[in-house]
């Protein structure tokens, strides 16, 4: 056994779904301050319990695995425990996970005050919790696909959580579904591991892999891909991004947590933690740098022309993840954890910022009737400021780091490469210059809307902007690389889980310097181009999308891909279940063998039931002709057979 | 001479077909009774026959329990026949059909 005293890991997923059940469960009837207090409560207490680990974390012995007593699935050839590992990736997962979720539940309570079902809200909230502590805990792929499905689950709820709205049920769906399509991947990947490991538990698969160096690519690369297909679906990547900017329908705060914080960033997570799977298939790494590349590319094009201020964020979420994969594919798992990290701090403050300014609009999204709201809400202003920065990566901001050490390192990675890189560096103008705009459209510039009074956000909803905000400035400052500087403590702690990159040896200071200044010079043309085209020049923007107005269209309609599934897949396979599985298969085989089968009953009952006449006399009758027949069977019938 | 058993059973034979032919077809129900008798004789005399042909006493002990079941079923059957007849009236059996459906 660990020479650790017990964590009591189990603990910390568990208390969350305690809340759940009590809200659940009871909520109807308690009064909102209970209501509250539970949610509240039981998000804290694991907290609470996580920085008490990273507080002792120096002195434990990693990594600490726990098991419970009883085990789960047992048989002959497979077992699977209820078991939970700590190490210094899954520390940093809960750190983010507890932080960001115990914000935005206080916020929450701000912003979800006047709505109804707020016992509800809180109940998923905390179910939400405690699938992703339980995804982030787990020590087998078993466990943790329960956590995927379950965060699944949660955002499925809380989508739909305006269940009354058609928009917002379908979105919820749409999401679920999506989800179902990555997650046959992740099954996939999980019977080919049964089948050549004989386990799904971390430390047995990891190990026989590195006890057998010999294993290159083959079916190590099917199960990455599997895995990356699993990980597409969950983190909005293409092909199954589709969901996440439906997913917008959602209560802001929701859409903070889980469609930009915490569940979207699952694939992530899940390709870190089995990247000794990736590493050993240089072709499956290439294909998550090049969907990682591509993904926040073209995300990041249709973030630009979007009116609705979440939709924006939710592109550039899906954006931002395509970065974290670039990093993954370039084997640089720090970097792109560390890009998790701020890009939870800076893009959950987003969200709160944005919902903090529907608020103040009195549930308006659409940025062009905003305008001028610097002065009227001043504080949410300032926060979003903040995060505005940090995610156009301005140094000394949060998201200036990461998303410095991504690039450079898919710069190096024999994986990735500078036709990649470049991509991610363009795209980071891409990222400065639809940020800015979504600034300048919304707090500057003159108000465009009538009749109403916009007022900053009560505290409780302020508080924990401000926090995050502080957050985005310093966040990034736990990694500042040693060009800078700085000791890159970052990667350090997390090598003993990821090692290092491929690429990383053949890089200097002085090189690492020039990418530096290349990407900020790219955030400040795309901030340039933003101030130009939404300050300076306000009608410019318009004349430039008349101008161009083939590219707008294609832009602005997301290159029709939403059109282009319900075409080719959606469409096909609603004709196919209506008219083959359901005309012709339910209703022509299963119907009607049922029909057939009750209508020749039914029929010989009434040839039959003529027998039954009540007339005494025909019974008797029948009688005597039985007894005749008995007789002559007797006689005749078996004395043949003698 | 002795009458060979065949001639007997024949006529057993015929005098159940007669007793189960008028059950069928009768419907006054004195005429069904007597039917039931004729029956239930008709069967003794192939029981006497057989006890008459293999030198054996039980087909007469049979023959004897059966005459005591006719006449006790007899005055059973009279008695309920008398008291159909003073409720209803009618001695039909078709139209003693108040158990039906």
């Amino acid at each position: 056994m660990t020479p650790n005293s017990s964590l009591h890991l189990w603990l910390i997923p568990v208390l969350p779904f305690v809340g759940f059940l009590l809200n659940g469960l009871l909520g109807r009837h308690l009064p909102k301050g209970a209501v509250t207090t539970i949610a509240l409560l039981f998000t804290a207490a694991p907290l609470a319990m996580v920085t008490g680990i990273a507080v002792r974390f120096g002195g434990l012995s990693l990594p600490y695995i726990e098991h419970l007593s009883m085990p789960w699935i047992e048989t002959s050839a497979f077992r699977a425990d209820f078991s939970f590992m700590l190490d210094q990736l899954t520390l940093v997962m809960l750190l983010v996970v507890t932080g960001v979720g115990f914000l935005i539940h206080i916020y929450s309570i701000g912003y979800m005050a006047h709505e109804d079902g707020y016992w509800r809200y809180f109940s998923y909230l905390n179910l939400f919790m405690f699938f992703m502590l339980t995804l982030v805990l787990a020590e087998n792929f078993l466990l943790m696909f329960v956590g995927w499905e379950g965060v699944g689950l949660a955002s499925y709820l809380l989508i739909g959580f305006y269940y009354t709205r058609d928009s917002a049920a379908d979105a919820g769906k749409k999401a679920f579904i999506l989800n179902r399509i990555g997650d046959v991947g992740f099954l996939l990947a999980m019977f080919l591991m049964i089948a050549h490991f004989g386990s799904l538990s971390y430390g047995s698969v990891f190990g026989s892999i590195a006890q057998h160096p010999e294993m290159q690519g083959g079916f190590l690369t099917a199960i990455a891909l599997l895995l990356l297909l699993g990980a597409t679906g969950k983190s909005a990547q293409i092909p199954l991004y589709v969901w996440l900017p439906d997913a917008m329908e959602g209560p802001t705060p929701v859409s903070a947590l889980i469609h930009a914080a915490t569940m979207v960033t699952a694939g992530v997570y899940m390709v870190v933690r089995s990247h000794v799977l990736f590493d050993r298939s240089p072709f499956a790494l290439g294909v998550v740098a090049i969907i990682g590349a591509a993904t926040a590319l073209f995300a990041a094009t249709m973030g630009m022309v979007q009116t609705d201020i979440k939709r924006v964020l939710a592109y550039s979420t899906i954006s931002q993840l395509g970065y974290m994969f670039l990093a993954c594919g370039a084997t640089a798992y720090a970097a792109g954890i560390f890009h998790l990290v701020t890009h939870a701090f800076f893009k959950g403050l987003l969200f709160l910022a944005a919902g903090s300014v529907i608020h103040a609009m009195g549930g308006e999204q659409d940025m062009r009737v905003m305008g001028g709201l610097r002065k009227t809400i001043p504080v949410t202003f300032w926060t979003m400021s903040a995060a505005v920065f940090a995610i156009s990566g301005l140094p000394p901001f949060a998201g200036f780091f990461s998303k410095d050490a991504i690039l450079y390192q898919a710069f190096l990675s024999p994986t990735a490469g500078p036709i990649l890189w470049f991509i991610g560096l363009f795209t980071a103008l891409l990222t400065a210059f639809y940020m800015f705009r979504l600034w300048y459209l919304t707090f500057f510039g003159e108000s465009r809307s009538r009749d109403v009074h916009p007022h900053d956000s009560p505290w409780v909803m302020l508080g924990p902007m401000a926090i995050l905000a502080v957050l985005s400035l310093i966040g990034g400052w736990i990694g500042i690389p040693k060009a800078l500087g700085g000791g890159d403590q970052f990667a350090h702690f997390l090598e003993p889980v990821v090692g290092t990159p491929a690429g990383s040896a053949s890089g200097g200071n002085s090189q690492e310097l020039l990418f530096s200044a290349l990407s900020v010079v790219m955030a400040l043309i795309g901030w340039f181009i933003a101030d130009l085209m939404y300050r300076q020049k306000p009608g410019m923007a318009d004349k430039l999308a008349a101008r161009l107005s083939a590219v707008y269209t294609l832009l602005f309609n997301k290159y029709w891909i939403d059109q282009i599934y319900q075409g080719v897949i959606v469409a096909p396979l609603l004709f196919l279940s209506r008219y083959l599985l359901w005309g012709a298969v339910d209703r022509g085989v299963i119907t009607g063998g049922g029909s057939l089968a009750a209508g020749g009953v039914r029929g010989l009952g009434a040839l039959v039931q003529r027998v039954q006449s009540g007339n005494i006399r025909s019974y008797a009758g029948w009688l005597a002709v039985g007894a005749a027949a008995l007789i002559l069977i007797t006689y005749f019938g078996f004395s043949m057979h003698v | 001479m002795t009458v060979p058993i065949a001639y007997y059973l024949v006529l057993s034979a015929i005098l159940f077909a007669i007793g189960a032919g008028a059950f069928l077809i009768k419907r006054n129900i004195i005429t069904v009774f007597m039917a039931i008798e004729l029956m239930l004789n008709a069967v003794n005399l192939a029981f006497v026959a057989f006890a008459h042909q293999w030198h054996k006493v039980q087909g007469q002990i049979f023959v004897f329990f059966v005459m005591v079941v006719a006449a006790a079923e007899a005055a059973v059957g009279l008695a309920i026949i008398i008291a159909i007849f003073r409720a209803r009236s009618t001695l039909n059996v078709d139209q003693v059909n108040l158990m039906k459906l």
